[in-house]
């Protein structure tokens, strides 16, 4: 029996593998109109109607829709960006066919990661720029800052729950079970409709929902949270993250 | 034979179950440097298995499998290995160019792109969805991504299926050059005239088992009749009479006959009939040795 070098294992870098993981992934889903359409329009399209068009000047319901939508549309992104293409892979035997090639560990996740940060941030600079000429917001440079950034890093808890469902159900199923969860979830979490203008009952049962919790986060960038400490909204999606990483990664180990 | 090449990745009384179905029951098998062995089977007789354990994609319940002396699946065994699946599940929105383009960066030392399109037949591809292409191109596709790292070890688990038969001798040159150049490779497929073509050796395995190993012509060897075929006015019920004649069917003109020998037979036949003409001899082919390999295990296992 031979072995094989290890010097080759050492040398090659695979710094490039990862970077060209996360484009293909990336370029995958941006030729895929069933994804980009409703991820990346539904946010802007919403904002345009009740932001602006219905909103008859009103700065601070600009602001929160700001948030609120923001919050909605990077939800969409992570959650239907890793559910469906997970539940896709893993049906075809494409995640089987990459554990065969050499594919630097957690090269497939990590670019799903980078994917739907990407498309976060497409999502939270779109909105930015309808907010800041349309609709009259007037925010700080740090305010801005800090709204990508919610949004941007917003993605990781949804990112674990798509994993998971992906791993749950087949590919055709998937899409309907997310929407299942995630319509439902953003009205619930208040990022429609301010929770103010709806029955007490739900404010009560929000903070149930890991996206009232981003959403809180986003809202208090611009000031119109509902007073929750930043820490508990913090470990709240930080538990939701671990949890669903770690029920997704047992059930695609398993699924062999 | 030349078993004096380096074996470069071993199954050694490797079994596998899912459920209480066995799939493999204690099977061995070796894959030199430089030789095509070709897994024959039925369905379901453990051929991907076979293959699923050497990519470290299965683990093996008992037994040992080995590639270049390391645990299959590892990092250094991956790397020296190239594969073909039954299905790969390619991302249908990728360009071939950007499939290969990522395949090729797992490697230290990949082969070219143009040498990638050369051997697959890509010419033309390159920038195409793959979604859009052929099943026949997809496959093409597919073997161009399982030897652009160079591998030392190809596994192609019934590489041919749904090719034209152009697109199937292209294949089998490609193949035929990796192995020149030292690789091994394991090839599991439907047709035995691919495996007659190609292979240095034949495993065939029949429920999990090994049920015969050899080069082609010691496979044939099993079965080691005769099919005669010819023209001629003889009654198949008087030629069947003679001794060493297993067989004799007519069919329109002609007369099938199976033999233990051929001489003594057509000599017999060219004495009875002067006339007879369109002579055919053939020796059993992989096929004949297959039904009858696997008939006989068949009879022992009952």
């Amino acid at each position: 029996m031979e072995t094989i070098a290890q010097f080759q294992v050492q040398a090659h870098s695979p710094w490039r593998s990862y970077l060209l993981e996360a484009k293909c992934e990336f370029l995958r889903m941006l030729r895929e109109p069933a994804f980009c359409a409703p991820v990346i329009a539904f946010p802007a399209l919403f904002y345009l109607l009740f932001g602006v068009l219905l909103n008859r000047g009103n700065p601070a319901a600009a602001e929160y829709m700001l948030a609120s939508y923001g919050v909605f549309g990077v939800i969409g992104a992570a959650m239907f960006g890793f559910g469906v293409t997970i539940a896709m892979d893993r049906e075809r035997g494409f995640l089987r066919y990459k554990r065969a090639l050499p594919t630097p560990p957690g090269a497939p996740l990590l670019a799903k990661m980078v994917m739907a940060m990407l498309f976060a941030a497409i999502i939270s600079l779109l909105l930015a720029t309808l907010a800041a000429t349309l609709g009259g917001v007037s925010l700080a440079p740090r305010q801005w800052a800090l709204l990508f950034l919610v949004n941007v890093l917003g993605t990781l808890p949804f990112a674990a729950i798509g994993l998971y469902v992906g791993s749950l159900v087949s590919g055709s199923a998937a899409p309907a079970l997310l929407n299942l969860l995630y319509l439902p979830m953003a009205f619930l979490s208040g990022l429609w409709l301010p929770l103010s203008m709806l029955p007490d009952v739900l404010s009560r049962l929000a903070p149930a929902w890991p996206a009232w919790h981003l959403g809180q986060l986003a809202l208090k960038v611009v000031g119109h949270d509902a007073g929750g400490a930043t820490w508990l909204h913090l470990l709240v999606l930080a538990v939701v993250t671990v949890v669903f990483f770690v029920l997704a990664r047992r059930r695609l180990s398993a699924a062999e | 034979m030349a078993t004096t090449t380096p074996v470069l990745a071993r199954l050694h009384g490797a079994s596998r179950r899912y459920g209480k179905t066995v799939a493999l029951d204690g099977f061995d098998l070796s894959l030199h440097a430089g030789q095509v062995t070709s897994l024959l089977g039925a369905n379901g007789a453990g051929k991907s298995t076979a293959v699923g354990l050497l990519l470290g994609l299965l683990a093996a319940d008992a037994g040992t499998v080995e590639v270049f002396g390391q645990a299959p699946g590892s990092m250094a065994a991956r790397l020296g290995t190239g594969a073909m699946l039954q299905s790969a599940g390619l991302p249908e929105r990728l360009k071939v160019r950007e499939l290969l383009t990522l395949v090729r960066s797992y490697s230290p030392q990949p082969r070219s792109l143009a040498d990638c399109v050369a051997l697959a037949g890509l010419d033309g591809l390159l920038d195409r969805r793959y979604g859009r292409l052929s099943g026949g191109q997809q496959r093409r596709v597919q073997f161009a991504l399982a030897i652009c790292g160079r591998p030392r070890l190809l596994c192609l688990d019934e590489p041919t299926t749904g090719l034209d038969i152009e697109a199937r001798q292209g294949l089998w040159q490609a193949i035929r050059e990796l192995v020149a150049d030292g690789s091994a490779v394991l090839l599991t497929t439907h047709y035995l005239e691919e495996a007659e073509a190609l292979s240095d050796r034949v495993a065939m395995i029949d429920r999990g088992r090994l049920v015969a190993e050899g080069s082609v012509a010691q496979i044939r060897a099993h079965v080691s009749q005769r099919r005669i075929r010819c023209v001629t006015g003889l009654a198949a019920g008087n030629v069947l009479q003679w001794p060493g004649v297993r067989d004799a069917v007519r069919e329109g003109d002609a007369l099938r006959i199976v033999a233990d020998t051929a001489e003594a037979v057509v000599r017999r036949l060219l004495d009875a009939d002067p006339q007879l003409h369109e002579l055919e001899v053939q020796r059993a082919g992989l096929a004949d040795a297959f039904l009858q390999i696997t008939r006989n295990s068949e009879q022992e296992a009952a």
